[in-house]
This record gives C-alpha cells, structure tokens and sequence, in this order.
C-alpha cells in the first residue's frame, strides 16, 4: 500500500474521532457529523484511486442503489420513527460486514493466521447477530409484531443451544476454514440474533439498538483487522467503544443493568406488565374544566411523551405554551432521559416543533420544582412518570429515576384511553384524587385547549 | 514489535478514545449521536469494495455487490438522517431571543 494511501486513511480515521467529538456537543455536533461523512467517502474512494479493481461499474452501480435507498429512507423517516431507522441502518451494516467475512473466508485456507480466522469467525456470528436482532427490534418499533416480551417455554434452552453452537462452530472455522462451515455459523448467528432481542420488552429496545451497534462496531473492527485495513479498525473499534459506553449511560438512565434488560423476561417475567386497561373509576373533565385550571397557574410544568408525538401535536402544544408564557405563566418542558422511544428522542421530536432550546428542562434540574408547580400538564407521556418506579418492587420499571410529578399541586392527564403505558404497567398516579384526565386524541385535546384558553 | 502488535496497540487506544470523547455527552444528544456512530460503522463499505473489487467467482460478486449495497445504506443512509436531526437543532438559532433575554 503507497504511503499517501495510508496517510489518507490515517485522516479519515481521524475525522471520525472528530466526529464523534462533535456528536458530543450541541454547538458542534452538525460539523461533527459532516467531517464524519466527509472522511467516510473519501475513504470510499481511495481504493479506485490506487488499486487495479475489478468489476468497478457494477461496484459504482451497487454504491449509487445503496446510497439512492439510504438516502430516500432518511429522508421521508418520520421523526417519530426514528429509532427504528437506526436500527434498520445498523442492522445492514452488520449484514455488510458478515458478508464481507464470508467473501474473504473463501480465499483463506491452511496457512491463515489463527488469529485472523478468529477475527473472520467473530465478524460472521456477530454480524449476524446484529443483522437479525435490528430485524426484530425494527419489526417490534414499528408494530410489525407485538411489542411485549416474546417468552416461550424453551426459549433459554434454544438459546443457550444456539450460543453454544456459534461458539463450536467458531472454533470448527478456526480450525477448518471452509466457507460451508462460515455460512452456517452466519444462519446460528440470525438465529442467536432473533433469540437474544425476542424476549426484550418494547421499551427496552433503544437499549438493544444501542447494543447492537456497538456489536457491528466491534464487527468492523475485527474485519478491518482480517483486510488490514486501519480505517476499519479505527472506526469500528470507536463505534463499538462508544456504542457500549453509550449503552451503559441509557441503560443508567433507565435504572437497570443491561443483563436485566436482556434476560430479565427469561428469568421471571417480571417485565410482562398487566396490559389490560383498568376500570376503576378515575376523575376526568372536558376542556374548558382543564383550561380554567391552566389559565390561572402561575407554575406549569409540561411532560411530553412519546404519545405526543404519535398525534403530531407538539405544535399545537408550543402555541399552547406559548398562549401561557403570554398570560404571565413560568412554563417548562420537564424531558425525561429515555422519553419517547429512545434517550434523547424528544429533544428531537420537540426541535422539530421549533419549541425553544431553554424551554427544556432536564430531569435532574427540574424535579426539585414540581413540588412548587401548580399544575403538572403530561400529555402522552405515563411510565415515566409512574412512580411505581420508586415504590413497587416487582414492577418492570422499578428503580427507573422517574418526573415527580407526584409532587405538584395537580396533575392533568392528556390520555387517548385508560391502556397502560409501553412498560404495560398500571399508574397508580392516575386514581390519585388530584389528578384530572382529559381523554381524547393529543392533538385534538390540545387544540380544544388552546380555544378554551384564548377565550377566558 | 511484530505486525499483531502493532494492530492490538491500535485497537486498545481506540477504545479508549472511544469512551473519552463522548464521555461528556449530555442525554439531548444520545440519539444524534447513536445515530452518528451507526454511520460511522458503515465504512464496512470499503472493506466491502475491497473484497468485491478482487473477487473471480459469480457468486461471490453477486455476494460482494449485495453487501455494497447494504453498506451504502448504512454509510449514506446513517448520516444523511444525522444531519436532519440535527439541523432541527440549529434551526432556531436565527430566531431573534425574547426582550428580556437580551440584556443577559
């Protein structure tokens, strides 16, 4: 390899720390992700540049169709959806490098090194895994099947057989080297995938997201190891450090271990939730009621959840902010880390709305205030402010840190029907006598809202 | 040090860098982020033209291609739906702050 190829790539390898330097910082993060893209295609292009390549119009062909689908797809993704998107992005990636794996095990035979058909046995399993898992995770998002916990009887025994056999088989490849063997290992790999994310709860899935990237990170890395590629190692091995750090923080955030939302549902069900609406009487009012209540707080803290989103309704629910600040109110939005379908999400969900940057309130800043609010407005939002998190032991959520919305004078509801949460579990919060429900679609109840208010 | 080494050196300090630059990252930017380095993974790319561009068989080609596909979605999807995230971020900047703000 010439000296400028392996200085260019010394670059791109750089750009990509810069990357996520920048990823890390609100200022920055945009420059961030644009010096990232920037390395990433000329890393692309240098091997055309410098290596007599065969097949190149079908590869270009092959580029501008992936590019063309990637890019339409991000496009047109609701931003509601898009957790499920990375997933989908992750889950080709790993598909990429398993496949990559395959196509470099056939040209290894005796005197590969062993470390090197290691290397090329982990990107294979591992692959595939993260292939198949973002499959079912995507499949779970976005409601193709049931987003509970999927638990069968033989579900531990299947996986612990499926584990057993991608590591025998790993070795066999070691030893052996046929490509046979490998495409085996990638089908016990799709299997391993599907049995690790099946039995994870709709609301942990952001967890398995991030896992799984950090698993096709780590892929990269060991196939950039195989190709002798820097780039590859660098940017793979910096995804799935960062990815795994990642991971820890959300799965801090939502007060659980990573083993417990991996295996949790195998070991007692625990996180299988009730899943039936309740019908034990509750207090719900119209519009005008809820309104009167509003126009008169002079503290309002507003909790957003991903039921928000869903209905489209965080512009109304700006205009409705907006109404009360006129009116003289202090009104904040209280964030959740994990609110919405993954840490950060609705941060996202409300930037789109234009709701100003200052007017979130993180979790950490804003609790100390809800004792002296006077009315606590959650629309869409319930396990994260369900404080069984903190005080029912056998809950799936327990020891989440949750909004002590608890704590605020009243609290009002904007809830489409009494069923339960993501998690599945009931609201004791919601049967409290200073709660008030206003049922009906999100945006709908909003605007009825903002009518009622404009005209006291 | 032998070429293994040279390697394995590598790998353990980009773990390191790994963890430490996203270390202060505050949970507004966990899907941006995540979202970021997903993109950066899909440099498998390369790899996948390298593979591809040498490879004799049908099948494998066929293989090959197939793969530069799934990675170009990875790569170009991955960063193109960063970048609209983010822009939602930086979009109210030019939206002139309260009165009362400014004198902050």
């Amino acid at each position: 390899m010439p000296t400028w190829v392996q200085l260019v790539y010394l670059g791109c390898a750089v750009c990509f720390v810069l990357a996520l330097k920048g990823l890390s910082g609100p200022r920055t993060a945009r420059l961030g992700n644009l010096v990232g893209a920037g390395g990433a295609v000329v890393a692309v292009t240098v091997p055309f540049l410098y290596l007599e390549l065969d097949h190149v119009p079908q590869m270009l062909a092959a580029i501008a169709v992936g590019s063309g689908v990637g890019v339409v797809g991000a496009r047109k993704v609701q931003m509601t959806q898009m957790p499920q998107m990375v997933a989908l992005f992750n889950g080709v990636g790993g598909g990429a490098a398993a496949l990559v794996a395959l196509l470099e095990l056939q040209h290894m035979g005796a005197g590969t090194p062993a470390f090197d058909l290691v290397a090329t046995a982990f990107t294979i399993v591992v692959g595939s895994v993260s292939f198949a898992g973002s499959a079912i995770t995507f499949a779970k998002l976005q409601e193709l099947m049931t987003s509970r916990p999927v638990v069968f009887p033989g579900l531990p025994v299947a996986f612990a057989a499926a584990l057993l056999g991608g590591v025998g088989l790993s070795v066999l490849v070691v030893l052996e080297a046929s490509l046979a063997l490998g495409v085996v290992l990638a089908l016990v790999g799709l299997a391993l995938g599907v049995l690790l994310v099946l039995p994870v709860g709709g609301a942990d899935v952001p967890i398995v997201i991030s896992l799984l990237n950090a698993f096709t990170g780590l892929t990269v890395a060991a196939g950039g190891y195989v190709l002798g590629s820097v780039v590859l190692l660098v940017g793979g091995t910096l995804v799935g450090a960062a990815g795994t750090f990642l991971t820890l923080l959300m799965a801090r955030a939502m007060g659980r271990s990573v083993a417990n939302i991996l295996f949790g549902a195998l070991r007692g069900g625990s996180t299988l939730g009730a899943g039936e609406a309740s019908d034990r009487p509750v207090r719900s009012s119209g519009p005008e009621d809820v309104a009167i209540l509003l126009a008169y707080a002079d503290r309002v803290i507003v909790v957003p959840g991903y039921g928000l989103a869903v209905a489209q309704a965080q512009h109304t629910l700006r205009e409705l902010v907006e109404l009360l600040l006129a009116r003289g109110a202090k009104v904040d939005y209280a964030i959740h880390p994990v609110a919405g379908r993954m840490p950060g999400h609705m941060n996202v969900l409300l930037a789109e709305a234009q709701v100003p940057y200052e007017q979130l309130a993180e979790m950490d800043d804003i609790n100390g205030e809800f004792k002296q609010t006077d009315v606590v407005l959650v629309v869409g939002a319930n396990d994260v402010v369900n404080p069984a998190a903190r005080t029912t032991p056998s809950a799936p959520i327990y020891g989440m840190p949750i909004l002590d919305v608890d704590q605020a004078r009243q609290v009002v509801f904007l809830k489409r029907s009494m069923r339960p949460g993501f998690a599945g579990i009931e609201n004791e919060l919601l049967f409290d006598p200073r709660t008030t429900l206003l049922f009906g679609d999100a945006k709908d109840s909003l605007a009825k809202l903002l009518a009622a208010v404009k005209s006291l | 040090m032998s070429e293994g080494v040279v390697w394995l050196t590598i790998f353990v300090l980009s773990v390191f860098v790994g963890t430490e630059v996203i270390s202060k990252v505050s949970s507004t930017l966990h899907t941006p982020l995540m979202s970021g380095a997903n993109a950066i993974h899909g440099i498998i790319l390369l790899g996948a033209v390298i593979v591809t561009g040498t490879t004799e068989s049908t099948v494998a080609l066929v293989v090959g291609l197939v793969a530069i596909v799934l990675a170009a979605i990875n790569m170009v999807g991955g960063f193109v739906v960063t970048d609209r995230m983010l822009q939602m971020f930086s979009r109210r900047k030019p939206r002139p702050a309260p009165a009362e703000r400014t004198e902050r």
